[in-house]
């Protein structure tokens, strides 16, 4: 299979990576892990040999980019004992989801991102294990704690 | 909390909006960092919008409105390189001359070519055709003569047809022995159109 123009590939998968990110990064932070995710993707672009299942690799990527700039964020973070702080609320969205985004982020960023790929975007825990560089048990691990405290946060 | 209600949190289509303006911002990014090996750019002219695509090497290809866009990038894709996006700032210097040229402001351009899309005896032919200064034309068969093929002037015309950087590498210049304009990739009126403005045919044609 040959590989697509990159305008081509960047236009069939901005919509998919940019709702994961919102969802995994937040609205704040969706779009520079947004422009870092494509610019790698076009880096690493022409040495592609397998042009099936694009959608899995800028997820993969994307989902890299997702856990590092946690990890970038934490070290940022002023230490503190208060709960996360909730995003602005963009336009008049309930409440809920304010408190629902503070707790999805509060949550270890595998964890996160393998709840985002399977409840945001619906994928399989196969897929969810090949976003992750882990095992499919592993993956089911990651998405069934995630969800468990996400209840506790939210009951 | 219900995990259905996670979906919200992917934005929905106000994400689909966003995306649209973070992926036209990529490219600027792209060409930052070096990533950037084919930009596209439009240009409004007199005989139609111009698909324009520029590389690190140069202009590598003009196309008139009809050509198909997808056919055209896939060919980018394969013969030049699959970095390609749409990235107008990259191609501003073409744009500026060819503005100049439209206004009767500017009679050669000033370009860096990219020729990787001309093969074979194609070569030879623009390369001679370059040559031919605004307000002149010449004929196919003298063009043949030029590069030492007398006799290939059907591949010469071949050759012209096949320009992928049209007004340009000026092949509307070539015309058939005995006055007649001949053919031209983007159809017989755009030649006599360019022609017209170059002072090589009369303004106003009789019929």
């Amino acid at each position: 299979m040959e590989l697509p123009p990159f305008s081509e590939f960047l236009e069939e998968h901005r919509g998919t990576v940019y709702r994961f990110l919102m969802a995994a990064v937040g609205p704040h932070e969706a779009d520079d892990c947004f422009q870092d995710t494509f610019v790698a993707a076009l880096r690493a672009y022409p040495r592609l040999t397998d042009a099936s299942r694009l959608d899995r690799w800028i997820l993969r990527i994307a989902s890299r980019k997702a856990i590092d700039h946690h990890r970038a964020a934490g070290r940022r973070a002023i230490p503190s004992d208060e709960l996360p702080e909730r995003p602005a609320v963009p336009n008049g969205q309930p409440e809920f989801d304010g408190d629902l985004r503070a707790a999805v982020s509060s949550l270890p960023p595998k964890q996160r991102v393998a709840v985002v790929h399977r409840h945001v975007l619906d994928r399989s825990y196969a897929d969810v294990a090949e976003a992750l560089g882990i095992s499919e048990e592993a993956a089911r691990a990651n998405v069934y704690h995630g969800v468990k405290k996400l209840r506790e946060l939210m009951a | 909390m219900n995990t259905k209600d996670l979906k919200k949190l992917g934005g929905g289509r106000e994400s689909d909006r966003l995306a649209e303006v973070a992926a036209s911002a990529v490219a600027a990014a792209a060409a930052e960092h070096g990533l950037l090996d084919v930009a596209l750019g439009a240009f409004e002219s007199p005989v139609g919008e111009l698909l324009l695509a520029v590389t690190p090497r140069g202009l590598a290809y003009v196309a008139f409105e009809e050509e198909e866009r997808d056919e055209l990038l896939k060919r980018f894709s394969r013969l030049l390189s699959p970095r390609i996006l749409e990235h107008a700032a990259s191609t501003d210097e073409v744009r500026r001359q060819l503005d100049e040229y439209f206004a009767g402001e500017r009679t050669s351009f000033e370009l860096k070519l990219d020729r990787r899309l001309i093969r074979g005896i194609a070569r030879d032919v623009l390369a001679a055709t370059a040559r031919v200064p605004f307000g002149r034309t010449t004929t196919y068969g003298a063009l043949a003569e030029r590069i030492g093929r007398p006799r290939a002037s059907r591949a010469v015309g071949n050759a012209l047809g096949s320009n992928p950087i049209p007004i340009v590498v000026p092949c509307h210049r070539v015309l058939r022995t005995g006055g007649d304009v001949g053919g031209y990739a983007g159809g017989p009126s755009r030649k006599r159109r360019l022609l017209t403005l170059e002072g090589s045919l009369p303004a106003a044609r009789p019929r």
